[in-house]
């Protein structure tokens, strides 16, 4: 659980870095090595690893638009990974995806870029073990800004009322972007949602990685025993703007600061001090880390860039054959054929 | 019409055809089921699950909650796991409250997974109008989803393809939008016309994806449709056939994948394209039909129409709603103003 928190700090603190390479002093969104949008989750470790530790691969996971840390728990390839976001051929995605939309099969992991998208997936995924008999379970984690949506309620509803073994973990960093949760939402606490679909609502109301290891390792055993679905919020902290770039205007500098304070990982490293853990293996696990961390992204940035012609392909696992499935790139012949 | 050439068939409504096929593949493979609003103890507002739920059960026909947000992405998610969901939409027209499970996710997780994620999952609903349902239970929205790049979208014209289509669309890794018209099913309620009810063989058959079927052979002009219309350009051509205007009939059977080379190819004999759609005029299939012919053909053209719902949200009343709907004689009067 530490290794995966601090190979997610350590990778987003990297990223950060190689982002705004070219983007400095004015920023611009379209140049440097990274492409596009870059969502960073660092302060939210302790959800991702607390609640994937009790997951086997063949569990389904699904993530918003802030996706590393969960995939970093999840087991999610990092070399791939990085070269996605990277926008290289051999990234999971081919490119063609980049940091919002991560699939990695072999461990049942993807993400997807709009709020609250990646539930009814999940309650999909935990239908399907459901009906094969299997023990899988699925977990959709989504941000407190997606509790108001309509997919996220009426998920909750269909994993409840079909009794499916999903998890649905909402990670509250008290903002929606710019609005602070309590503008928006008529609920302090997220996992009161939970009543109203007649479901188990749990808050662990600290960035604990202890407290979510065993909020979620309840939850988990619930789902996988055939007891149906729970509903968790973890309270995190956005260390960093929405995006990249994000100035931050309407934020105080109490409440950055506050969550640099509530760091989940030297509270992570406190605790594991008391149970007998030595500085040395700390570092010897944080060295390890950043060490996996910096070789994935050199990796990744040795990744040839995708060949143009690629963007034709894999619109479809089974292309139509003998049509033009392309017009758009096929060559007019004009009318004198 | 290849239904013809089956000598061991029942005449079968279209949606006993769909039926037919959706049973066999369940039976076959494990792994298909069905869900939507009102499948089961109903069997389908317009019959397309009829009899499934007593050979099936509860727990592969399923009934599920009015909430197509979380079934819909709850499809494409089991989909993902390997499953094989047959998923219904109960009217095209309510896309609207799920369209982001549908082209958001649905159709392009294969694409932006780089291939390593496939969605066998099909997506089948009720389309059209002539029932005087109005503005939001009326549409055929064929544009709409033909347009979004990753789904595969199939609309059957009767029984025959009906089955073959379903058959295919259900073994096929890619989603696919399997668009049947209400007016076709042979609904007790809502007679069909002529037409859509077929010879269909017992066994199990798949129609390939992108090859449109010439429903009548003429030299005089090119009348691309599909679905419904496909049942008024027939219509249409015999009353022409009497005035000696000898019309060549194509039902395109789906859309994605097009099969742009037939209607080339007969647009080259006949020099002259009709395309008829029960959707919107304005962005749809009829400009893409006549902007593929002009890109590949333009030479051998000399007289394109168009005959579709005109741009206006489809209205109640039947004089209304008859206006806007193209008739038999709209699309005859299109095929007699090209031969001038």
């Amino acid at each position: 659980m530490y290794e995966d928190m601090v190979t997610a700090r350590r990778y987003e603190e990297r990223l950060q870095e190689e982002y705004l390479e070219g983007k400095q002093p004015a920023f611009d969104i379209s140049a440097g090595p990274i492409p596009g949008e870059l969502h960073l989750a660092a302060g939210h470790e302790a959800s991702g690893a607390g609640v994937c530790i009790h997951l086997r691969d063949d569990d389904t996971v699904t993530a918003p638009h802030r996706p590393h840390h969960v995939a970093i728990a999840k087991g999610v390839d990092l070399k791939r990974m990085t070269a996605e976001i990277f926008g290289r051929e051999t990234g999971l995605g081919k490119g063609k995806g980049g940091h919002m939309h991560l699939f990695d099969p072999d461990v049942n992991f993807a993400c997807s870029g709009i709020i609250a998208q990646g539930v009814p997936p999940a309650v999909g995924a935990g239908l399907a073990a459901k009906k094969r008999n299997t023990d899988d379970v699925a977990v959709a984690f989504l941000g407190e800004g997606a509790i108001d949506q309509g997919g996220f309620l009426e998920s909750l509803n269909l994993a409840s009322v079909q009794d499916l073994p999903v998890v649905f973990v909402i990670e509250d960093n008290d903002w929606a972007i710019s609005m602070p949760k309590d503008r928006v939402t008529d609920v302090e606490d997220g996992s009161k949602r939970a009543g109203g679909f007649d479901l188990p609502g749990v808050r662990v109301d600290y960035d604990d990685a202890v407290a979510v290891y065993e909020a979620a390792g309840e939850a988990v055993e619930r789902a996988r025993n055939g007891n149906g679905p729970t509903l968790i919020e973890v309270q995190v902290h956005r260390r960093m703007g929405h995006f990249m770039g994000d100035p931050q205007a309407y934020r105080s500098e109490e409440d950055v600061e506050r969550a640099e304070q509530l760091d989940p990982i030297p509270k992570l490293e406190d605790d594991l001090r008391k149970h007998g853990v030595d500085d040395e293996t700390i570092d010897e696990i944080r060295d390890r880390a950043h060490e996996r961390v910096e070789e994935a992204i050199e990796w990744a940035k040795d990744q040839p860039e995708p060949d143009p012609e690629d963007a034709h392909e894999d619109v479809f696992t089974n292309p139509p054959a003998g049509v033009a499935e392309h017009p758009g790139t096929t060559e007019s012949t004009g009318g004198d054929d | 019409m290849s239904q013809e050439t089956h000598a061991e068939e029942r005449e079968l409504t279209m949606s006993r055809a769909m039926v037919g096929a959706i049973a066999h593949e369940m039976r076959e493979d494990d792994e298909v089921f069905v869900m939507g609003e009102d499948i089961a103890d109903y069997g389908g507002i317009f019959d397309s699950t009829e009899g499934l739920l007593e050979e099936f059960g509860h727990d592969r026909i399923m009934d599920v909650p009015i909430s197509e947000t979380s079934f819909i992405g709850a499809g494409v998610g089991a989909a993902q796991a390997g499953m094989r969901p047959i998923v219904e939409l109960m009217f095209a027209d309510f896309f609207g409250v799920a369209m982001d499970q549908i082209y958001n996710n649905m159709a392009k997780n294969t694409y932006m997974s780089g291939g390593s994620v496939s969605v066998p999952m099909v997506l089948m609903t009720a389309v059209g109008g002539t029932y005087n349902d109005a503005a939001q239970h009326s549409q055929t929205l064929y544009g709409t989803f033909a347009h979004l790049p990753g789904m595969k979208v199939v609309v059957p014209s009767n029984a025959y393809d009906a089955k073959g289509l379903m058959h295919n669309a259900i073994r096929d890794d890619d989603p696919v939008v399997y668009m049947f018209h209400k007016r076709l099913m042979g609904l007790g309620w809502m007679p069909a016309p002529e037409g859509p009810k077929t010879g269909v063989p017992d066994e199990p058959y798949a129609i390939p994806f992108g090859e449109a079927d010439v429903k009548r052979e003429g030299e005089d002009a090119t009348v691309v449709t599909l679905g419904l219309h496909v049942h008024r350009a027939l219509e249409a051509a015999e009353e022409l056939a009497a005035e000696g205007i000898d019309a060549e009939v194509i039902d395109l059977r789906t859309l994605v994948p097009l099969d742009t080379d037939a209607v080339i190819e007969s647009v080259r004999k006949t020099g002259r394209l009709v395309v008829v759609d029960e959707d919107y005029r304005s962005f749809g299939v009829t400009g893409e039909i006549v902007a593929r012919t002009t890109e590949e053909a333009l030479g051998d053209l000399h007289a394109v129409r168009r005959v579709a719902m005109p741009d206006v949200p489809i209205p109640y009343a039947r004089p209304l709603e008859n206006e806007v709907n193209p008739g038999v004689e709209d699309v005859a009067d299109a095929v007699r103003s090209v031969q001038e």
